[in-house]
């Protein structure tokens, strides 16, 4: 037997760690992978409330978030390769075109 | 408690794991002596009654070759890769029945069923753990460090999963027909016959499922005419450029197991797996071998027959011919399940 | 500790090690494998939530294809290590007064956590004691096709949207 609070408490540690990949890693793409932690994150606590309730709703939404997550991907690695081809790095900081 | 049970499904699965690696050892010997005939040629003759021991000179051999690692290479990955292929090579085996359940002549209470892991999903179990498989070319691709392998490496993970796509759509229309996911039930509605003589196999109902999936498969296991990650004209050897020795040997054997493993779902899936005529339901296994020897001889055919795609035409291909066709081939089966009711 | 727990804290253990390891060390394909390993534990803990459709799923979609994709990218452009060296000291999150900032946005997140675990009823109960799971892929695609229809059918039109997007931002322009 598993307590709901236990589930929620590691979704909750996997968050904060996505969350600090976030705003401590200067890859764009060590910062989408970042993003998808805490997608993940987010999938485990509707699975275990779906669980909990007995409800399919929550593998369903986890679906969705997975197609979101894909779609993410496809653009967000699209920009990496363009910005890329312009700056020679994948460093956030090096991309100031629009910044001044 | 060690009950007879438990012991039999013990024995099963070590049965399981050793006959795994001995069918790569006999595919190859298998694929030289077909590859000999079609040319002519002996094929291995020395090592034994008619070379059949070469397999165990080459492994032999194999083993006493020196370790090579190219110095620039990330040594973890490097050895990391071999091992995540044949590791995903041996579980995608996993959930594949090659038996009907049996008290092996009543040795046992309970029957057992001939089969490692019965899951539910069985289907997109294979799907999932043959998706892992790409990790362990790419990974090897990458880590050796070689423009070579790197390029050999990214072909075969694009090539995976473009026709991953194509391979999932096949799969969808038979777990329409049957309506369920595990590989028990698909097989148990594959019994019977129409008009008392034509076996009922999805083949005859889903030629088109099976043809997309065959092919699918070969591509997926990266054998002629899609070998393009190891393309020696081009190429080298591949991903595998840089290795030798047993990691070289681990590759190898993963390739052959891949191989067993896409035939048994083959035939699980299309060819009715261990149901024929004649022999009666606990003799299944020998219906189920017979039918995956006649798949894997039909994959050296294509190897020693068919020339080399060029790489555009693989993709074009896998994306405008075999995809469309797949999923056309799915809407009519879901148009046909639902009005006529297959 | 019963089987099933046993089993949750090595699945967990899995998810979060891996989670660390991607944000914790520099070289970006080791990332990805990291999260490929954080997946496989998630996958884990789907199974022992009785939903083995979600779990499959997880391991077909993200480790099988989006994470390929990643390592496609990481590999093409051969960016194994981040860029210069303000990954240690000279990072402006890493001067006192972000630090400070972040550190107490970090305590105030374990709080809230704590508190809201604490207010909240009927998280000691074990999960799914009380209902019987959904588990098979037939009731999940009902539900998914009936009374999710809009949104799925909002999520092909997405897919499509990203996928020419993608093809768009990626095509080399012609000079």
């Amino acid at each position: 037997m598993i307590p709901l609070s236990y589930y929620l408490v590691l979704s909750g540690a996997l968050f904060a760690i996505g969350t600090a990949g976030v705003f401590l890693r200067r890859n764009i793409i060590t910062l989408l992978l970042s993003v998808e932690i805490m997608l993940n994150a987010v999938n485990l606590t509707f699975v275990a409330f779906g669980r909990q309730q007995g409800v399919v709703d929550g593998q369903i939404i986890t679906f969705f978030v997975m197609t979101v997550a894909a779609a993410e991907a496809a653009v967000g690695l699209g920009l990496v390769i363009a910005l890329f081809r312009g700056r020679e790095s994948l460093n956030p900081e090096a991309f100031t075109a629009l910044k001044w | 408690m060690l009950d007879a049970q438990i012991l039999a499904y013990a024995v099963l699965v070590l049965v399981v794991f050793f006959a795994l690696q001995i069918s790569a050892a006999v595919m190859v010997y298998a694929e030289r002596k077909v590859a000999a005939g079609m040319q002519q040629r002996l094929g291995p003759y020395l090592v034994g009654p008619r070379g059949l021991l070469q397999p165990i000179a080459d492994i032999v051999k194999l083993f006493f070759k020196e370790e090579l690692r190219p110095k620039a290479a990330d040594w973890f990955l490097f050895s990391l890769a071999p091992i995540i292929s044949v590791a995903a090579a041996f579980v995608a085996f996993a959930p594949v029945p090659f038996g009907a359940a049996t008290t092996f002549f009543g040795l046992l209470d309970e029957p057992l069923p001939l089969q490692i892991a019965d899951v539910n999903v069985a289907v997109l179990v294979i799907f999932a753990v043959a998706s892992m498989g790409v990790y362990g070319i790419i990974l090897a691709g990458w880590a050796s460090n070689s423009k070579y392998s790197l390029l050999g490496g990214l072909r075969s993970a694009a090539q995976m999963v473009s026709y991953e796509l194509a391979f999932g759509m096949a799969l969808a229309t038979i777990v329409l027909m049957a309506g369920s996911l595990s590989l028990q039930d698909i097989v148990a509605n594959q019994s019977g016959t129409w008009f008392g003589f034509l076996p009922q196999w999805y083949i005859f109902v889903q030629p088109v499922g099976f043809l997309v999936f065959w092919i699918a498969g070969i591509a997926e296991t990266n054998r002629a005419p899609f070998d393009f990650p190891e393309a020696e004209q081009e190429l080298v050897a591949g991903y595998h450029t840089e290795y030798s020795s047993m990691r070289f040997a681990m590759f190898f054997m993963a390739e052959y197991i891949n191989m067993v493993t896409v035939s048994a779902v083959v035939v699980n899936l299309f060819l009715g797996g261990w149901h024929g005529p004649w022999l009666p339901e606990s003799l299944g296994w020998i219906w189920f071998l017979v039918k995956l020897s006649v798949l894997l001889f039909i994959y050296l055919w294509l190897r020693w027959t068919l020339p080399r795609f060029r790489y555009d035409q693989l993709m074009a291909f896998g994306w405008k011919v075999l995809l469309p066709v797949a999923t056309v081939n799915l809407l009519l089966t879901a148009a046909g399940v639902i009005y006529f009711g297959l | 500790m019963g089987s099933d727990q046993l089993l949750f804290v090595g699945f967990g253990a899995l998810a979060l090690l891996g989670a660390l390891a991607v944000v914790a060390q520099p070289n970006p394909v080791y990332s990805v494998i990291a999260l490929i390993v954080s997946f496989f534990g998630l996958s884990g803990l789907y199974v022992l939530l009785e939903s083995p459709f979600v779990a499959v799923v997880q391991i077909i979609i993200y480790a099988g294809a989006i994470m390929v994709l990643f390592l496609f990218v990481v590999m093409l452009l051969n960016a194994t290590r981040e860029d210069g060296s303000e990954w240690d000291r000279a990072h402006p999150y890493y001067r006192p007064g972000p630090m400070r900032l972040g550190a107490v946005l970090a305590v105030l997140f374990g709080v809230q956590m704590i508190w809201a675990l604490t207010r909240t009823v009927g998280l000691g109960v074990g999960v799914g004691e009380t209902r019987p799971a959904v588990e098979s892929v037939r009731d999940v695609g009902r539900v998914l096709f009936t009374d999710y229809m809009f949104a799925f059918e909002v999520t092909s039109i997405l897919i499509l949207a990203a996928m020419v997007g993608a093809v768009v931002l990626a095509r080399r322009r012609e000079e």
